[in-house]
């Protein structure tokens, strides 16, 4: 039984720079990070040191909390540096990657027999633990729980984000193998949310046991959040649903069915400063220089890793997050603008009708980093609701969580949503008030006192 | 403006902390940020926003009431000529010559006295300028009769300031509209300059007046007599009253230009059309109401007030200049969607029920936005509460599935 959605509320941002359909040769990266900041209240421990040579799957860092939930190393190679900032907080733990990749040997082709405590233990040992998030909170799933439900969404929606039908082209197997082992884990349904505005890649509407959806509508119609909320939402304190992006199902498929930890990934290089946008072969944490090589339109320009709502600034040596399938090149908007909020129009894009670039023909923009104005107090009202598909209160969520009113925020279903759900929310506010960073404190609140 | 920006960031250094003029900094910003959207980028969170900021929403609705302030420019010429009996000789530009030299010293009036509090305020707690004012200190002389006395005018501004919003923590924080706020207090300190026969048309000096010539407006007359008058020249027709050829305060009277008004502030998604709407359907409502039991009534006055056509009682007074400007103000209005729809009825609602009930206040708008103005957070109350009932109770459905 397939059940169809249809979000009207969101809004998809005019961005140009999206990546063309083809597969773009850059020399592979010799530098991979493991950054523990890609990871929710997380406190990153080290199993390595400098200088140790580790293969690909080898532990680099675990959980302080649950030292069973590891970070596997994406490549083989030497540590070389294990970077800190400030009271010495844990930023990147670095492999300077061997020519050639030796693996690390795990069991495979068992998969029909493995039972789900064995199957749990690994992913656990392999690294491919940390791909499977929950919801509430979108930290790593913890092994002890049982999720009602598993998320998967085939849809990206987000600003220029990499074409899911695309990245996972050719991989049936793999991803019925990842598929198969997810249904092991919980006792209620693996759903699977597909694109409804073109045809799907058959890799998604030919996998078995799955429950099939189609979403149609603009940003943020993608959003695992938005299907939990639809599909089977989380309503209260111990309500447990997992979710897990397409592209690491396949990692996870792999490791069953050939045995080792091969983290690749199909990722998009758009935004409007990238000369050729397209995709490129990658593999989780690679350090982005070598793609970024010689496509850069300008010197003033913003790395991030992931899309540009809910993405990390990362510098053009920076690496891919442990997450994310895309990286964004934005110019830095830190220009004075003369009068720029009496403009008729100018270089941006408004849901709102009171600048006249409405007027002109839909056309993609080369936007900016620009905050166009300053942080003031919530005024204009009903914004927020425009791009906000989830029968829940947004203005009054942020203001409950402001005043560090748990009771409220549990009640106004602070549960249901993580920062990705609130992006766009944070992008059309008048008063730039900064969206996801108060609802992640507020997530970090409830945690600690509910979770 | 290369120029300007590079001064700017010269003399900058002696505003911030550890520099002469380190207190003035909010004023220094201020004028900084209205010459220059900053070169801040987003640091946290997003890293592309929407164009729009506070000061662009607050500039869209003066150009919303541009049409209204011209309209009540010409009208206050056109008013006086008339009174005196010589309208017929005068240009265009001859009523908006004098209606200039009346309109525009209290629209300097009330931005001067106004932004000099929101200056001082900031100065004192430190914060940055807040951009609320502008649109307040347009709307306090469009709601006010021309021959108000400037200082009665700053009086009234700065009660709105200081007890309307800066007790409260400043723009975005007030329960009350601060222009309301400086109208009712002039309308109860000063009553027999806000009402009344003389005030609406300026008419000061030793001019001789046409004679039986009435300053009054449409409702004061409907309050007085439950008629309008019937002259030769159909003063308070209909069309007279839609177009706003009529005595009343300075941007209130006319209909067409207030929808003008209306239109730009839906097209740019910045007031609220369903405050606007429900309000009208409010006001119908009650002027439907009244028609029905208008011959229950107990004088002939009210009888014949109760009976004014319901669509008519919403081109009269400041009805639709209150409904589309002064209820949708986002900060003392209802903030949730199906808040708005209640909060927009019930002010349409009571603006008629107040109109027509109490010959003390000619027009009801003002009171009945101010009174719901304090209603709307209740109303947020129980919409939210709604929600949240909504969701305990698909939670326990959802358990009692999850145990049969």
């Amino acid at each position: 039984m397939s059940k169809d959605l249809k979000i009207t509320k969101g809004v998809n941002i005019p961005l140009k720079g999206k990546a063309e359909q083809l597969i773009g040769n850059a020399d592979r990266a010799k530098v991979f990070a493991i950054k523990p900041t890609d990871f929710h209240s997380f406190f990153p421990k080290l199993s390595v040191r400098e200088g140790d040579e580790v293969k690909a799957g080898d532990p680099i860092i675990f959980s302080k909390d649950d030292n069973r939930i590891k970070m596997t190393a994406p490549v083989s190679g030497e540590v070389i540096e294990i970077k800190r900032g400030d009271k010495r907080k844990m930023l990147e733990v670095k492999i300077l990657a061997d020519a050639e990749t030796k693996y690390r040997e795990f069991p495979k082709g068992d998969l029909s027999t493995l039972d789900r405590e064995a199957l749990i233990q690994r992913l656990i040992e392999s690294g491919t633990w940390p791909f499977i998030r929950q919801r509430p909170y979108g930290t790593i799933a913890s092994p002890d729980d049982t999720p009602k439900s598993i998320f998967i969404s085939a849809v990206n929606t987000a600003p220029l984000g990499a074409d899911q039908d695309f990245v996972v082209h050719g991989e049936e197997a793999l991803f019925q193998a990842g598929i198969d082992a997810l249904a092991k884990l919980t006792p209620g349904k693996v759903h699977l949310t597909v694109t409804g505005m073109s045809t799907p890649s058959k890799v998604f509407t030919e996998a078995k046991n799955v429950e099939l959806h189609r979403v149609s509508g603009p940003h943020p119609a993608g959003n695992v959040g938005v299907h939990i909320h639809h599909f089977d939402p989380i309503l209260k304190n111990g309500d447990l649903v997992w979710y897990i992006n397409p592209q690491d199902v396949i990692i996870i498929g792999r490791l069953l069915l050939e045995g080792r930890f091969e983290p690749t990934r199909i990722i998009a290089l758009a935004g409007p400063e990238v000369k050729n946008p397209r995709y490129y072969r990658g593999i989780l944490g690679m350090q982005v220089s070598t793609i970024l090589a010689d496509q850069l339109n300008s010197d003033n320009v913003r790395v991030v890793s992931g899309d540009v709502l809910t993405g990390t600034h990362i510098s053009e040596d920076g690496f891919l997050g442990y997450y994310d399938q895309q990286i964004t090149v934005l110019r830095e908007g830190n220009e004075p603008e003369f009068f720029g909020w009496l403009k008729p129009g100018g270089n941006k894009f408004s849901i709102s009708r009171s600048l006249f670039t409405w007027l002109r023909p839909q056309r993609d923009l080369a936007l900016d980093t620009n905050m166009h104005g300053e942080e003031r107090a919530f005024v204009v009202t009903g914004e927020y609701e425009r791009v906000f598909p989830f029968d829940i209160f947004p203005v009054q969520l942020l203001k409950s969580i402001m005043i560090e009113d748990i009771e409220n925020m549990e009640k106004l279903g602070i549960y249901e949503l993580v920062e990705e759900d609130m992006a766009l929310c944070e992008f059309v506010c008048t008063s730039k008030i900064p969206v996801q960073e108060t609802l992640r404190k507020g997530l970090d609140l409830a945690k600690q006192e509910l979770g | 403006m290369k120029f300007l920006h590079d001064t700017i960031k010269k003399i900058e250094p002696n505003f911030e902390k550890g520099g002469k003029f380190e207190k003035l900094y909010p004023l220094f910003d201020g004028f900084k940020t209205f010459a220059f959207v900053p070169e801040h980028t987003a640091h946290t969170g997003a890293h592309l926003r929407d164009g729009i900021d506070l000061k662009r929403t607050m500039v869209t609705v003066i150009i919303a009431l541009i049409p209204a302030l011209i309209f009540g420019m010409w009208n206050v010429g056109y008013q006086h000529y008339l009174a005196l009996g010589v309208a017929d000789q005068m240009t265009f530009l001859d009523n908006i010559i004098y209606g200039s030299i009346k309109v525009i010293p209290m629209v300097i009036v009330s931005y001067a006295v106004g932004l000099a509090i929101e200056f001082a305020f900031c100065i004192y707690k430190g914060h940055q300028i807040n951009e609320g004012y502008l649109v307040t200190g347009m709307l306090i002389p469009l709601i006010m009769p021309v021959d108000l006395p400037l200082w009665m005018l700053a009086v009234s501004v700065i009660f709105a300031v200081v007890i309307g919003k800066e007790v409260f923590g400043g723009t975005g924080m007030n329960i009350l509209n601060p222009a309301l706020t400086a109208r009712v207090f002039a309308f109860f300190a000063y009553p027999s300059y806000m009402s009344g026969e003389k005030v609406w048309i300026n008419t000061a000096g030793s001019e001789s007046l046409v004679d039986g010539y009435s300053g009054a407006t449409a409702l004061g007359h409907l309050a007085n007599s439950g008629t309008l008058p019937t002259d030769t020249q159909a003063t308070y027709s209909a069309f007279n009253m839609f177009m706003g050829v009529i005595p009343g305060s300075v941007g209130e009277t006319s209909t067409l230009m207030i929808l003008i008004g209306a239109f730009i502030l839906i097209l740019a998604g910045i007031g609220s059309w369903k405050i606007m709407l429900s309000g009208v359907v409010g006001a119908l409502a009650m002027g439907g109401i009244f028609n029905l039991f208008a011959q229950y009534a107990i004088s002939p006055e009210q009888q014949a007030f109760m009976a004014v056509p319901a669509w008519q009682q919403l081109i009269m007074g400041g009805f639709a200049f209150g409904i589309v400007f002064m209820a949708t103000d986002p900060v003392s209005a209802a903030q949730t969607e199906r808040g708005k729809w209640i909060y927009g009825f019930l002010v349409g609602f009571f603006a008629i029920m107040i109109r027509v009930f109490n010959p003390a206040y000619p027009e009801g708008i003002m009171l009945a936005i101010l009174l719901m103005n304090v209603f709307a957070p209740l109303i947020d109350h129980y919409v939210v509460q709604g929600n949240i009932k909504r969701r305990m109770k698909r939670a326990e459905t959802q358990l009692q599935t999850a145990n049969a």
